[in-house]
């Protein structure tokens, strides 16, 4: 069924809940949010669009193969591990640098664990939601 | 050096990433899958060699100390199982190549492996209990999605019975967890060790050991937790079929061997061991008369998973030195002799085109090697000497008439016999006897359609694994001794609890 006030709403609410779940990323190493809920909103931002307008409209927006980001999640994971070995550290320990970015605050592995959680989620939970719409279509 | 604990995990998990990240290109997960597993196989080797010289090896993840953070050890029992499962996966990795078809290849089936592959060395190589469940989730997820993979009907209704038990005793593992923490308000395993005797709550404690041998034996398919194996082992692919048959169930029965050394001992878990004892009997009973009454070679090996897994069983439960120095042989040698069973009877199939034993014949005629390389873990299962199921039973057999258990020690010899008879019926059926249908040997189109590279890749783990059974019968000396020395440290217990607390980086 296509309603044109939600199809209109979707186009802004996806943005703005981009923004929302790059927020809670951005926000979840000492309080509620992380990689987990950041990319379970972004995920939910698609999910949305994907209700009002269609899923070849879902799946031109997302653009990339959502197995794809999987794996890009997973990598970055992954690498998220490497500086503690090039430091000496014991494995998965958490590096810093020392100065911060403005408004991102303080910098380190861990934010690029979280970042790659957050594409890991958003990558299983788009791929579920492709694959349900195109199974419900057939 | 501890460095190298993280190896066995991060290797797969690696590998499985490139591999996602080509997705189309199944020439690229070949070549990756085969190259990984070998390197894994390369680590691990590393890994036993480094703690058989120096210690058991622990790694703080994240430098986190040990009763708060996660703790990674290799201790020797570890280290042994890793070998195991990398040197299966790479077995496994050849006969992939040959065996499975292009359609699953295209559906993941090489990362699959790998993530499967991964959270078998994150369960043998963790050393706290909630990383433990992790990684059984890790691994059963896999599992899952193998066993479906393809999508017959069959199949979805074996993975049925398989999710749904193995998923409820994943819940009564979590519940079994909470409750331990609760009481002792730690998971680490070295740090259990240390604590259980001083608690109060030992009647809680109890509760919690038999719902995790409850959770365990699920895994392992013990009497009388065992319904779902034989339900749908028989429907995969044979490649994947072996390396459920040959490891799901090990690290059901590596768990209740960890628990039941080093967390939970002493007079406490006498009551456990009891029970452990009659489960025994009952599994290895159960397991090799459903196995007797099986026409269809796949059934047939899975009922005889369960009825070796009550030896490994029977001998934990006597826990003296000796004895869990046989159980932990056995269990080396029926990895070894159960996949390559596995591989063989997929190998039958593709010759004759049937799984069931009343439909074929002949094979011996044509492929006498064949009848060799069947021969090699069949009388080795049975415990034939020289081969390594007769040290195995040997040891086990000898450690229960020491700790006079000798009714059980009765059984355990029936059901030999009764093991050799229904491998001897496996090559009365398929090798001996003529072809049912014929002209002396229908070959199977598949068999006949397969390019003879193909041929070589599928006989070549076949053979491997063949001499593997071979020298552990003939060189079982210094095997032993590997087994010995691991099973004086699990009943020690000092050593390990030194390398988890006692800070070392």
């Amino acid at each position: 069924m296509y309603s044109i006030i939600l199809a209109t709403a979707s186009r802004y609410l996806l943005l703005l809940l981009l923004m929302f779940s790059v927020f809670l990323l951005f926000r979840g190493h000492n309080e509620p949010g992380g990689g987990f809920v950041g990319g379970l909103v972004a995920a939910a931002a698609y999910a949305l669009y994907f209700i009002a307008n269609g899923i070849e409209a879902a799946r031109t927006i997302v653009r990339f193969d959502p197995l794809r980001i999987i794996a890009v999640g997973l990598l970055m994971a992954i690498t998220s591990t490497l500086p503690s070995l090039v430091a000496g550290e014991r494995f998965m320990t958490a590096v810093w640098f020392d100065t911060g970015i403005p408004l991102i605050g303080k910098v380190g592995t861990p934010l690029l664990f979280d970042l790659g959680v957050y594409f890991l989620v958003l990558g299983i939970t788009l791929t579920i939601i492709f694959s349900l719409a195109e199974e419900d279509r057939s | 050096m501890n460095r190298i604990i993280m190896l066995p995990i991060l290797l797969p998990l690696c590998t499985a990433v490139i591999m996602i990240f080509f997705r189309r290109s199944i020439a690229l997960h070949r070549i990756l899958n085969t190259v990984s597993t070998a390197l894994m196989l390369g680590a691990s080797l590393l890994m036993l060699g480094s703690v058989r010289s120096d210690g058991i090896l622990s790694l703080q993840v994240g430098g986190w100390e040990a009763p708060f953070g996660i703790t990674l050890v290799a201790d020797m029992l570890s280290s042994i199982m890793v070998v195991a499962t990398a040197f299966i996966g790479f077995t496994t990795a050849l006969y992939s190549l040959g065996a499975i078809d292009r359609k699953r290849e295209h559906y993941f089936y090489y990362p699959l492996l790998q993530f499967l592959l991964m959270g078998i060395n994150g369960a043998f190589l963790t050393g706290d209990i909630f990383n433990l469940y992790v990684w059984f989730e890790v691994m059963l997820i896999s599992s899952f999605v193998l066993l479906v993979l393809g999508g017959r009907p069959q199949q979805l209704e074996g993975a049925i019975k398989y999710v749904t038990l193995n998923l409820l005793s994943s819940s009564i593992f979590l519940a079994a967890v909470g409750i331990l923490y609760g009481t002792a308000g730690t998971l680490n395993m070295a740090d259990l060790a240390q604590r259980i005797p001083l608690l109060d709550h030992q009647g809680l404690l109890s509760v919690v050991a038999v719902l995790f041998m409850i959770t365990f034996g699920v895994k392992a398919a013990i009497f009388p937790l065992f319904f779902w194996l034989p339900a749908s082992y028989h429907t995969p692919p044979i490649a994947i079929a072996a390396i459920f048959g040959g490891l799901l169930t090990k690290v059901g029965v590596y768990a209740i061997m960890r628990f039941f050394t080093t967390i939970f001992h002493g007079q406490d878990a006498s009551f456990i061991h009891q029970a452990l004892l009659i489960a025994s009997a009952f599994t290895m009973v159960v397991g090799v008369l459903g196995a007797v009454a099986q026409y269809d070679m796949r059934k047939l090996l899975s009922f005889h998973i369960i009825s070796q897994i009550g030896y490994m069983i029977f001998a934990l439960a006597i826990q003296s030195p000796l004895a869990i120095a046989g159980a932990l042989f056995y269990i080396i040698h029926n990895i070894v002799a159960k996949t390559n069973l596995f591989y063989l009877s997929g190998l039958i199939r593709r010759i004759k085109g049937s799984w069931d034993l009343r439909e074929i014949g002949g094979i011996y005629r044509f492929y006498p090697m064949l009848g060799v390389l069947f021969l090699v873990p069949a009388l080795g299962l049975a415990g034939i000497p020289p081969l390594s199921g007769f040290w195995a039973k040997f040891v086990v057999v000898k450690a229960g008439i020491d700790s006079e258990h000798y009714l059980l020690v009765g059984i355990a010899l029936c059901v030999s016999m009764l093991t050799l008879f229904s491998m001897i019926k496996i090559w009365n059926e398929a090798f001996w006897k003529d072809d049912p249908r014929g002209e002396g040997g229908v070959e199977g189109e598949e068999y006949l359609r397969t390019p003879s590279v193909k041929k070589a890749i599928i006989v070549l783990p076949i053979v491997m694994l063949g001499c593997l059974t071979v020298a552990f019968g003939l060189w079982f000396e210094p095997f032993f001794e590997l087994a010995d020395r691991t099973a004086c440290e699990l009943l020690d217990r000092g050593a390990y609890i030194d390398a988890v607390m006692g800070e070392r980086s």
